[in-house]
């Protein structure tokens, strides 16, 4: 039973989530990519995505950090890692060229194959080979991330 | 405009009240990369939490597409395999990077995590960077 409703959060907070995405302008690659273009006629308006969403967010977080578990897990899932790896800085960097290059990060990707046009899912499936290739490599390295 | 920035606003409340959602229920980030990824690799038992939250984001976008397909307006006029590239780097490098905009842009900073507030300064001027030089060289047009 506790599977089930917590797969039905999971839903509701993916169908919200897409709905702040699209509201906000982060499916329109052309906002995205204006948003990065500092350099050129920027547009600053999806600053205001991240002013948003970490304005509430961080206000429930630290409000519920002090309970010893969340509703429906016995315990918290949150990252506690704290060193910064060159792994941390290279991926972040790599991932940064991406996003500029298409003006898709992983959510509005997927929201946007609701589009049914070609390049989200080009781009999508582009992303998961490219996330199996970095499993493949990692079984080798062992990267301490 | 005046009106992009209340949109963008609004849109980022109604991410950060669905993040505080799966963090309150069950007491997850909502790192889209880290879930797909999992989704993929089966790296804990239980996966279908993974792939309704991958469902739920479809059906959100299915509804936007309803409301008014141009939501997804603005596709770039760079050519096709900058997409592949593109859609490349970002799996492999969210997975490396441990995170993406979500997990790390918007609930690793809510928490305040050095990590995640470095990842994302990171990937910011990566991306302003990479704007540049490919609008530059002629890549990029939109």
């Amino acid at each position: 039973m506790v599977k089930v409703k917590t797969s039905v959060v999971s839903l509701i907070v993916g169908f919200l989530f897409a709905l702040g995405l699209g509201l906000s302008g982060m499916t329109q690659p052309a906002k995205v990519v204006g948003f990065l273009d500092l350099f050129g006629n920027w547009d600053p308006s999806l600053m205001f995505v991240m002013i948003g969403a970490i304005g509430v967010h961080a206000v429930t977080y630290w409000m519920t950090r002090h309970r010893t578990s969340p509703l429906l897990a016995e315990k918290w899932h949150v990252p506690t890692k704290r060193d910064l790896t060159p792994a941390l800085m290279i991926g972040a960097l790599m991932f940064g060229v991406g996003w500029g290059l298409a003006g898709y990060c992983p959510g509005p990707a997927v929201t946007s194959l609701a589009s049914f046009e070609a390049r989200p899912a080009i781009f999508v499936v582009s992303m998961l080979v490219g996330m199996f290739l970095f499993r493949m490599l990692d079984k080798k390295l062992q990267l301490n991330r | 405009m005046p009106m992009d920035w209340i949109y963008a606003l609004v849109g980022g409340v109604l991410i950060g009240v669905s993040v505080s959602i799966m963090l309150i229920w069950n007491g997850r980030v909502t790192g889209i990369s880290g879930i797909i990824n999992g989704a993929l690799a089966n790296l804990e038992g239980d996966r279908s939490w993974r792939f309704a939250f991958i469902g739920g984001l479809v059906l959100g976008g299915l509804t936007l597409n309803l409301i008014n397909p141009s939501f997804f307006a603005g596709g770039l006029n760079s050519p096709d395999w900058t997409v592949v590239v593109a859609g490349l780097l970002v799996g492999f490098g969210t997975i490396m990077g441990s995170g993406c905009t979500s997990g790390h842009g918007v609930c690793g900073i809510s928490r305040f995590s050095t990590r995640s507030l470095m990842a994302t300064v990171t990937f910011m001027l990566a991306g302003i960077l990479a704007v540049y030089l490919f609008r530059t060289m002629g890549v990029l047009s939109w």
